[in-house]
C-alpha cells in the first residue's frame, strides 16, 4: 500500500498497465517530456521510452481517430484529452465512430481504448477549463463513462478500463488531483465498472453524487448528522452503464432523495436518475427527489463558487429533504 | 518543398535593408516602439500579480512583441482582430487601454466579460473590434473568413487578421478556415506566430513539412515567412497581405518566426523542456533590442530616451493594476445575464433561487434587495 494523491494514483495506473501489457500505448498533448499539464504522466517516457508515451499533434481529433484504429488493430491506446472542454473536436471520432464500431460491423472490429481526461471545476478556469460535459457522452450507447473519486478507485477504475473491452470515456475530477489522498494498493487490482461505492451508510437521506462532488456531500452530510440527520450517500463510480439496481436500492433504503451534480441541471444526470427512481420506486419516496447541480449556464471564473455546488447547498437540501 | 528564408528588414546594424523598409513615420516608429514597452511591462506585471496569488493565471508574451505589434501596425481601425491569448501588443497598438485589460486580469466587475472568462482572454469592440478570445484552439479561423466574407458582401475595404501559434495549425479550424478563405478569395490574413512551442512541443513533433506558411500552397492561399523578431519585417509583409485583401485578391498566410521567452503560461515550467541555449540564442535576437538599434540608426532613441519611456509605461501599468485591484467582483446575476438576449423563465428561477441562498447564507455577493433579471 502507498498513500497516494488521486493524479499519483492515475499515474501509477498508466505505469502499473504499461508495465502488463506492451500493447499499451499512452499519448496526447504534453504528455511525453511535460508530464502532462497536470503530470498525469511524469516520467513515463523517461521510463517506458518516447515510443510507449508521447506528444501529439496539437489535435483532438486526430488523438481519437488514430486511437481508434490502433485499438482496431491490436494495441491498447489510452489517449488523453488536456481538458474535457477540448475533446469537441473529437466528438465525431467518439460519438460517430468509437461508440459505434462494434455495432454497425456485427462486432467484426472493435475500440478497446480509454480516453482519459481531467474535468470539473474548481481551478479558476472559467468557460472552457472547468466544464463537467459527462451527459452529452452518456447519451452515447456503446460507450462507457467512468468517473472516480477516491485515489483507490482511479487506479482501480482505471486499470479495469484498460482491460475492458469497450471504448471508455475516463474522467478525472481534477479539483480532486491533489486534495484526495488514500491507500492505494501495489501492483494490478481493479474495480469493477458498472458498480457502486458506498461512501456513508445512514437511514435518512440518500445522497447519490459522482467526482468532485463526493467530498463536498461528505462534508454536507456531516454537519447534517450534527443535527440528527444521517445520510446514505453513494457515489455512482460509473456513469454508463449505470449500476440501476444499486441506485434503486440506496433509493428504497431512506425513501428521500438527493442528486449532486456540478454539471448544469437541464438533461443532466440527475433528470436520469429522477426518472429512473420515478418509474421503478416512486411508491418508497417520502420527499421529492432534489437536484442540487450547476446552474444552466456556461461555468463563470471570478464567481465560480456560487456555480459549483457547495456544502451550503447540499446541506440545504439534505435537510429539506428531511423535512418533507 | 522547402520554405524561403525569412523576410528581414532590420540589420544586425540596426538599419533597415533597402527596399523592404516599410517606410514608417517616426510618430508611428514611436508609438509602436511605445507599444512594445507597454507589452512587455504588462507582462512583468501581470507576472508579479499572479506569483503574488492578486490574479489567477497569466500568459507570458516575452519575445514576441515585435511580431504582435508589427502585425496589428498594418491595420486600420475599421478592420478586425481575431487574436490569440497571446497578443496582448494587437490590443494596446490600437489603443485598447491597459486598465480595461487589467479589468480582465482581475475578472472585476469592470471586465467586459464581467470576470466570466480567464485572465487574457480578453473582448473588446472599441476602439477596434478585438473579438472575444475562445480558450479552443483554432476554432477563431472560420470564424474569422466568415466575417471577413461579410465585409466582402457589403462591398467594404476592411480586412480580417486571425492570429494563432504553430499548434494551431494542427487544429481543425485551420485546414478548413484556409480552404474557405481560399475558395472565397475572402479579406483574410492568418498570422501564424511560429513562437518554437506549443507548450511543450516542439514545432518538429507539431508537423512534418518545412514550416507553416507552405501551408497555404495547397488550399491556394500564398504563404510568406517573416522574421517575427523583426518589426519592420512583420510590418512590411503583414502590409502586403492586407493590401492584397483590401484589393479583393484573396488571403494570405504568414509566418513570422520567433520564440516564447517563458513558460506556456504562469502554471508551466519551461525548464522542463526547453533548452537552455535555445533561450540564450533567442536573448540575443531581443524584438526590442533590436527595434531600438533601428531608432537609434534614424536618431529616435538614445539610452536615456528608452528608460524614461520604460518608466512611464510602468507607472501607467503599475496605476491600470491598482485601479482595477481596487474594483470588486461582478454581481451574482451575472451568471445568469447574457446566456441568451432574454433570461428564459429556468434560468430565472435558479437565478432568484441562488440569490435567496446566498442571502441566507449572509454572503455578501447577493448585494441589496430583489434578484435583479
Ligand atoms: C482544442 C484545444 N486543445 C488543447 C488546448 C490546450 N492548449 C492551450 S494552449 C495550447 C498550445 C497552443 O500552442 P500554439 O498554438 O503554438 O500557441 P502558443 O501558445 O505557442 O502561442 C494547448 C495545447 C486548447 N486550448 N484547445
Amino acid at each position: 500500500m502507498a498513500n497516494l494523491t488521486l493524479i499519483q494514483a492515475v499515474n501509477d495506473g498508466l505505469r502499473t498497465a504499461m508495465e502488463a501489457d506492451s500493447t499499451v500505448y499512452v499519448f496526447g498533448e504534453d504528455v511525453g517530456p511535460k508530464g502532462g499539464v497536470f503530470l498525469a504522466t511524469e516520467n513515463l517516457t523517461r521510463d517506458f521510452g518516447a515510443n510507449r508515451c508521447f506528444d501529439t499533434p496539437l489535435s483532438e481529433d486526430g488523438i481519437i481517430g488514430t486511437a481508434i484504429g490502433m485499438a482496431m488493430n491490436g494495441l491498447r491506446p489510452v489517449a488523453e484529452i488536456q481538458f474535457q472542454d477540448f475533446i469537441f473536436p473529437a466528438f465525431d471520432q467518439i460519438v460517430s465512430e468509437a461508440a459505434k464500431l462494434r455495432y454497425r460491423s456485427g462486432g467484426q472490429y472493435t475500440a478497446p481504448m480509454v480516453i482519459r481526461t481531467p474535468y470539473g471545476g474548481g481551478i479558476r478556469g472559467g468557460l472552457y477549463h472547468s466544464q463537467s460535459g459527462e451527459a452529452y457522452f452518456c447519451h452515447t450507447p456503446g460507450l462507457k463513462v467512468v468517473i472516480p473519486s477516491t485515489a483507490h478507485d482511479a487506479k482501480g477504475l482505471l486499470l479495469a478500463s484498460i482491460a475492458d473491452p469497450d471504448p471508455v470515456l475516463f474522467l478525472e475530477p481534477k479539483a480532486l488531483y491533489r486534495s484526495v489522498k488514500g491507500e492505494v494498493p501495489e501492483g494490478h487490482y481493479t474495480v469493477d465498472l458498472s458498480t457502486l461505492r458506498n461512501v456513508r451508510e445512514g437511514e435518512h437521506v440518500t445522497v447519490l453524487c459522482y467526482g468532485a462532488m463526493v467530498p463536498v456531500c461528505e462534508k454536507a452530510a456531516a454537519r447534517a448528522a450534527e443535527n440528527g440527520i444521517e445520510c446514505h450517500i453513494v457515489d455512482l463510480r460509473t456513469l454508463l452503464p449505470l449500476d440501476e439496481e444499486g441506485v434503486l436500492e440506496a433509493a428504497k433504503k431512506t425513501g428521500r432523495v438527493v442528486v449532486v451534480h456540478e454539471a448544469p441541471r437541464f438533461c443532466g444526470m440527475g433528470g436520469e436518475i429522477s426518472a429512473l427512481i420515478a418509474e421503478n420506486c416512486i411508491e418508497y419516496m417520502e420527499a421529492p427527489i432534489i437536484r442540487v447541480t450547476g446552474f444552466d449556464t456556461p461555468f463563470p471564473n471570478t464567481l465560480e463558487h456560487h456555480y459549483l455546488p457547495d456544502e451550503r447547498r447540499v446541506l440545504d437540501a439534505i435537510e429539506r429533504s428531511a423535512a418533507y | 518543398m522547402s520554405q524561403p528564408a525569412p523576410l528581414t528588414v532590420i540589420e544586425p546594424d540596426g538599419r533597415a535593408s533597402m527596399g523592404h523598409d516599410p517606410g514608417l513615420s517616426d510618430d508611428e516608429l514611436l508609438h509602436c516602439y511605445r507599444t512594445m514597452l507597454l507589452v512587455r511591462a504588462f507582462d512583468d506585471i501581470c507576472l508579479k500579480l499572479q506569483r503574488s496569488g492578486r490574479i489567477g493565471f497569466s500568459i507570458p508574451n516575452k519575445g514576441i512583441e515585435a511580431t504582435q505589434v508589427g502585425a496589428a501596425s498594418a491595420l486600420r481601425k475599421s478592420d478586425w482582430i481575431f487574436p490569440s491569448y497571446r497578443d496582448f501588443g494587437m490590443a494596446m497598438y490600437h489603443g485598447i487601454k491597459s486598465v480595461d485589460m487589467m479589468h480582465n486580469m482581475f475578472g472585476n466587475a469592470q471586465d467586459s466579460a464581467l470576470g466570466r472568462q480567464m485572465p487574457v482572454h480578453f473582448s473588446f469592440t472599441e476602439p477596434i473590434k478585438f473579438y472575444s478570445i475562445s480558450s479552443p484552439i483554432g476554432t477563431h479561423l472560420p470564424q474569422a473568413v466568415g466575417a471577413a466574407f461579410a465585409m466582402k458582401e457589403r462591398g467594404e475595404d476592411n480586412v480580417a487578421l486571425v492570429s494563432f501559434g504553430d499548434g494551431g495549425t494542427s487544429s481543425l479550424g485551420f485546414h478548413s478556415g484556409l480552404n474557405f478563405a481560399g475558395v472565397w478569395k475572402a479579406p483574410v490574413v492568418f498570422l501564424c506566430q511560429n513562437n518554437g512551442y506549443a507548450i511543450s512541443c516542439p514545432s518538429e513533433q507539431q508537423t512534418a513539412s518545412d514550416g507553416y506558411a507552405i501551408k497555404g500552397v495547397a488550399y491556394g492561399v500564398p504563404g510568406v515567412v517573416v522574421d517575427g523578431n523583426d518589426l519592420l519585417a512583420v510590418r512590411q509583409a503583414t502590409g502586403e497581405a492586407v493590401e492584397r485583401a483590401r484589393r479583393g485578391d484573396g488571403p494570405t498566410i504568414i509566418e513570422a518566426v520567433t520564440f516564447r521567452m517563458g513558460g506556456h503560461s504562469t502554471s508551466d515550467d519551461p525548464s522542463r523542456y526547453v533548452p537552455k541555449e535555445l533561450f540564450e540564442e533567442w536573448e540575443k535576437k531581443d524584438p526590442v533590442e533590436r527595434f531600438e538599434k533601428y531608432l537609434a540608426s534614424r536618431g529616435l532613441w538614445t539610452k536615456e530616451r528608452g528608460e524614461s519611456m520604460r518608466g512611464d509605461v510602468m507607472k501607467e501599468v503599475a496605476d491600470a493594476a491598482r485601479e482595477a485591484q481596487g474594483v470588486g467582483k461582478p454581481p451574482l446575476e451575472s451568471i445568469f445575464s447574457d446566456v441568451y438576449a432574454e433570461v428564459p423563465a429556468h434560468l430565472r428561477a435558479q437565478g432568484a433561487a441562488a440569490f435567496d441562498l446566498a442571502k441566507r447564507f449572509g454572503d455578501p455577493d447577493a448585494g441589496e434587495g430583489e434578484f435583479p433579471l
